[in-house]
C-alpha cells in the first residue's frame, strides 16, 4: 500500500518525515497556549475565552463556513480554536519592532535559536511503534540512535543559549537578570535530571546485554512479560521520576520554577524587549520544549506507548486484532501506539498546567536552594542506592 | 489580659517536603475547575440586582399619567456634582393639572457628571426622581451622555403609589370653596 513511498530517495523521505513532525509540533505547541488559557480560566472558575467566530465573508470565509457547522462550529468557538487562530494571525502580522538600544543580530539570532533546539530534539524521540512483517516492534521516529537521550540532552540544554541571548541583546536591566536567571537555573537542574535517569539505564543496560541511551529500547524493557517486566519504572524507580519531573519543570521554565520571565519582579525577563512574531517564537518554543520533555518522562517511566503497566501494546494489538482485523496493519498499529503515547504527553502538559494554577512561584534563593542543596543531594543518594541494588540483583 | 505563649510547633518531616500541602491544593484546583463558572456571560446574562440599588437616576409619572416632578429644583441644589440642570415651567391654566401650577420644560441629567449618591432621590418632595436598575450608560458623544427630559421618562416609567396627593389637595380646595368658610 505505502510501497511507493518507499521507493522514494532517502533524503527525501527524511525530509517529508522531518517536515510533518515539525508541522505536528507546531501548532500542537502554539494549542498548548490556548489550553493553557482555558484551563486557567477553569480553575479560576471563568468559561475562559469563548466568543471568537471568523466572519463568513471575506478571505476568512473558510475559516466562517467551519464556524457555521451547527454542532462542531459552537464546539470549536467555545473551546476558543478561533482565538486561537485570531492569535496566529495576530503574532504574525502585526508590527514588529526591533527596539534602538538593542544589539539588532543577536536581538533577531535569539528567537530563531530558540526554535532550533525545541524542534530538533523531537527528532530522537520515538513517538509510537508497529511490528513489521517479521513481527518485530519497530518505532515511529524521525532518528532511532543509540545515543536517543543523550543527544536529547545535548541539543534540549542548547535552549538556554537562547534565552541568555535575548537577555543580553535587549540591553536592558531586566533581560539580562532574566538572562542569568536562566543560565543559573538551567544549569542546576540539568545536573539532578541528567543524574535522575542514570538508574534507568543501569538497569536497562544489564551486563552481557548490548550498551545503548536508545529511549526506544527503555520502552522495550518496560514491555517485556512477567510481573517485573511490565512494570514501569515509575514504580520501581519512584524518586528518579520524581527529580525528573522537578528537573523538568526547572527545565521547560514552568511555575513554580519561572524564573527567567519572573514576570511579578522583572516585567517579562528575558523577553521583555520582544514582541509580535519573535516573542510568539518563544513562546511556541516553551511548549516545543514541555511536549517533548513530557514525551521523554513517559517513554522514560511510564512505558511509553504500552497503555497500561503490565498491558503492552502488543498484547492490546493482539487483543484488538481478535475484534478488528483492520488493525493489524503497520498503519492502524502506529496510530494506535502513537494515539496511546500522546495521551499520556496530553495528561503531562495538562498537568504542568494544574501546577502551574496550584503553586505559588519559588523565590530566586528558593529556587537554587531546592536545586543545589535538596535535589542534587537526593539525585546522587538514589543513583548511589540504585547502582548498588541494581548490580546486587543484576549480578546474582 | 494575661499573655498567652502559643507554641509553635515544628514541621515534620513531610510538611519539609511540601508534598503533602502540594497534593492537597492540587485536589482543591481540581475540585474548582469541574465546577460550573462563577462569572456571568455579561450581554447575554445579566446579575440580579438587588432591591435599592442605585442605578441610572430617572423621573417618573404617577399612576394617572402626570408628571411628578414639579420643578421645585431641590435636586438641582443637592447634586454634589451638578449634574441636573432644570428649567421650571408653568401649566397652562386649561391644562387637567392646573392645579399643580409647575412642571419642568426642560430637565436633563448629565450622566458624564453624575455619581449616582441618590441625594436627588433622597431630597425629593414630590417622589419624582428615582435611582432605576439600568447601570449600563453608553454613547458616542458628550451630547448622548446627557439625559434630556423626553429621555429620563422613557427610562422612568410609571411609579404606581397610590398616594394622588395634589389630586387631595385639589379636593379639599374644592371642597372647601363649596362649604364657602374661611375661605
Amino acid at each position: 500500500m505505502f510501497d511507493f513511498y518507499f521507493e522514494l530517495p532517502l533524503l527525501l523521505r527524511l525530509l517529508l518525515q522531518g517536515t510533518v513532525v515539525i508541522l505536528a509540533l507546531f501548532p500542537l505547541a502554539a494549542a498548548c497556549s490556548m489550553a493553557e488559557r482555558k484551563i486557567s480560566a477553569w480553575i479560576q472558575g471563568r468559561p475562559g475565552p469563548n466568543r471568537t467566530k471568523p466572519p463568513i465573508a471575506g478571505f476568512l470565509a473558510p475559516l466562517g463556513l467551519v464556524a457555521s457547522i451547527p454542532v462542531l462550529g459552537t464546539l470549536l468557538q467555545k473551546f476558543g480554536i478561533f482565538q486561537l487562530a485570531a492569535d496566529g494571525g495576530k503574532f504574525t502580522f502585526k508590527e514588529d519592532p526591533v527596539p534602538g538600544h538593542v544589539n539588532k543580530f543577536y536581538f533577531i539570532l535569539a528567537p530563531i535559536a530558540s526554535m532550533i533546539p525545541a524542534l530538533s530534539t523531537v527528532a530522537f524521540v520515538p513517538f509510537g511503534a508497529y511490528f513489521n512483517a517479521a513481527d518485530e516492534l519497530v518505532p515511529v521516529a524521525l532518528a532511532h540512535v543509540d545515543v536517543g537521550l543523550l543527544a536529547v540532552f545535548a541539543l534540549g540544554s542548547l535552549g538556554v543559549y537562547s534565552l541568555i541571548l535575548a537577555g543580553w541583546a535587549s540591553n536592558s536591566k531586566y533581560p539580562f537578570l532574566g538572562g542569568v536567571r536562566a543560565s543559573a537555573q538551567l544549569i542546576s537542574y540539568e545536573l539532578s535530571m541528567t543524574l535522575s535517569v542514570l538508574p534507568v539505564f543501569l538497569w536497562v543496560n544489564a551486563p552481557g546485554g548490548q550498551g545503548t541511551l536508545s529511549l526506544f529500547d527503555v520502552v522495550q524493557s518496560q514491555s517485556q512479560p512477567g510481573f517485573w517486566g511490565g512494570t514501569w519504572y515509575v514504580m520501581t524507580m519512584p524518586v528518579s521520576a520524581f527529580i525528573f519531573l522537578i528537573a523538568l519543570f526547572a527545565e521547560t521554565n514552568r511555575q513554580p520554577f519561572d524564573m527567567p520571565e519572573s514576570e511579578a519582579d522583572l516585567v517579562g525577563g528575558f523577553h521583555t524587549e520582544y514582541g509580535a512574531f519573535k516573542w510568539s517564537l518563544f513562546f511556541v518554543a516553551e511548549y516545543a520544549h514541555m511536549i517533548v520533555g513530557s514525551g521523554i518522562f513517559c517513554l522514560l517511566f511510564l512505558g511509553g506507548w504500552n497503555p497500561l503497566p503490565w498491558v503492552s501494546l502488543a498484547d492490546t494489538i493482539h487483543a484488538l486484532a481478535h475484534i478488528l482485523p483492520c488493525v493489524a496493519t503497520p498503519l492502524f498499529m502506529a496510530l494506535i501506539a502513537i494515539g496511546i503515547f500522546l495521551g499520556k504527553v496530553g495528561f503531562f502538559i495538562f498537568f504542568f498546567m494544574w501546577v502551574r494554577w496550584t503553586l505559588p512561584r519559588f523565590r530566586y534563593d528558593q529556587v537554587m536552594t531546592l536545586g543545589w542543596k535538596k535535589l542534587l543531594p537526593l539525585s546522587i543518594a538514589n543513583l548511589i542506592v540504585y547502582a548498588l541494588g541494581i548490580a546486587w540483583l543484576q549480578t546474582r | 489580659m494575661a499573655v498567652v505563649t502559643v507554641e509553635r510547633k515544628p514541621l515534620s518531616f513531610l510538611e519539609r517536603t511540601y508534598l503533602p500541602n502540594i497534593a492537597a491544593g492540587l485536589a482543591t484546583t481540581f475540585k474548582r475547575m469541574v465546577q460550573p463558572a462563577e462569572t456571568l456571560e455579561y450581554p447575554e446574562q445579566r446579575p440580579a440586582i438587588p432591591a435599592g440599588y442605585r442605578g441610572v437616576p430617572t423621573l417618573v409619572y404617577d399612576p394617572n399619567g402626570r408628571e411628578k416632578c414639579v420643578s421645585c429644583q431641590l435636586c438641582e441644589f443637592v447634586c454634589p456634582p451638578k449634574a441636573i440642570r432644570i428649567t421650571p415651567g408653568e401649566i397652562a391654566h386649561d391644562d387637567a393639572n392646573a392645579h399643580v401650577e409647575k412642571r419642568p420644560e426642560e430637565f436633563k441629567i448629565d450622566m458624564l457628571r453624575c455619581i449616582y449618591c441618590g441625594l436627588c432621590q433622597e431630597v425629593c418632595p414630590e417622589e419624582a426622581i428615582w435611582l432605576q436598575n439600568q447601570y449600563s450608560m453608553t454613547g458616542y458623544t458628550r451630547e448622548e451622555m446627557v439625559n434630556d427630559k423626553k429621555r429620563l421618562y422613557e427610562l422612568g416609567g410609571t411609579l404606581p403609589d397610590a398616594h394622588h396627593k395634589w389630586d387631595k389637595k385639589k379636593a379639599a380646595e374644592e371642597a372647601a370653596a363649596h362649604g364657602g368658610a374661611h375661605h
